[in-house]
């Protein structure tokens, strides 16, 4: 393995762990449920993103062939995180967790089929 | 056709689904994907029950593209707000308009806008017609549901809806 691959694999893998880091004090540093979303959907999305490229990198490298299972695991995680988050966000609307913002008025709470 | 192979574009995505996972492309197993691409859309039909279109292919790469950029630029944004004070935010509740009218274009609108800067959908109305976003920042909610509207909906319409309706 050549230095210039080192560092790249260094730089992709402090990178992600930065923004691993920083998603996961979005969790400790906002003050209410809504805002605390956002960290882990995105910020600890790109971190996990970067160390699977690493991951990615260094197995092309090291074995014969591209190692594509990171490229699954990133689509799913891209397919995953945002819907956890609306679901979490949808059931904490439901539920009337305090917010620092307005809430929005409650939805007509008739039955309906379209609901998902 | 349509009752041996529902969803071609399903097919496909499930067979190269298949290549990725086990990692490697060899006969046996391009005709283990392609048929589990004809069984799993064929058991699973009454799922889907609109077919999807995808009318502009190029559309969508350059729409992937900007995704993307956006993940990343929104990564970096939302890592400056909880770095800075939190105090400072104003999160609040913005309620977009939607134009869409197909579930896969309205869930891959809801998709992007969590994945993007400082927003996160939060519920869809019941008459599907507004979605209800929220924002971990914002100075001016009309300017956003601009920038929604015009960099995320107007490509997904186009790709998805134009011309069915």
């Amino acid at each position: 393995m050549t230095p210039l691959i080192d560092i790249l694999l260094s730089l992709l893998i402090l990178t992600g762990a930065t923004f691993t880091f920083i998603g996961s004090l979005g969790l400790a540093r906002l003050r209410d449920f809504y805002t605390r979303l956002h960290g882990p959907t995105k910020a600890t999305t790109l971190g996990v993103g970067c160390l699977l490229i690493a991951s990615a990198v260094f197995f092309s490298v090291r074995d014969e062939g591209a190692s594509l299972h990171e490229v699954l695991v990133t689509l799913f995680l891209f397919i995953t995180a945002p819907v956890s988050a609306h679901l979490l966000a949808k059931a904490a609307l439901h539920l009337k967790v305090p917010s620092l913002a307005p809430t929005p008025p409650p939805d007509s709470d008739k039955p309906s089929n379209s609901a998902d | 056709m349509r009752r041996l192979l529902p969803h071609p574009l399903l097919s496909v995505v499930l067979a190269g689904l298949w290549l990725l996972l086990v990692n490697q492309v060899s006969a046996g197993h391009v005709v283990l994907g392609a048929l589990l691409g004809w069984l799993i859309p064929l058991a699973t039909a009454r799922f889907w029950p609109e077919q999807t279109r995808i009318r502009h292919p190029l559309a969508l790469l350059r729409y992937l593209g900007i995704l993307i950029i956006d993940i990343v630029r929104g990564s970096f944004h939302v890592a400056h707000l909880i770095l800075r004070n939190p105090v400072r935010l104003r999160p609040s509740f913005v309620p977009v308009p939607l134009a869409l009218k197909t579930d896969l274009a309205i869930s891959l609108l809801a998709n992007t806008i969590s994945l993007t800067p400082g927003t996160v959908s939060t519920r869809l109305s019941t008459d599907r017609r507004t979605l209800i976003v929220h924002t971990l920042d914002t100075g001016d909610a009309d300017a956003l549901i601009a920038e929604i509207k015009q960099r995320y909906e107007a490509p997904l319409r186009q790709i998805f809806e134009e011309g069915s309706e």
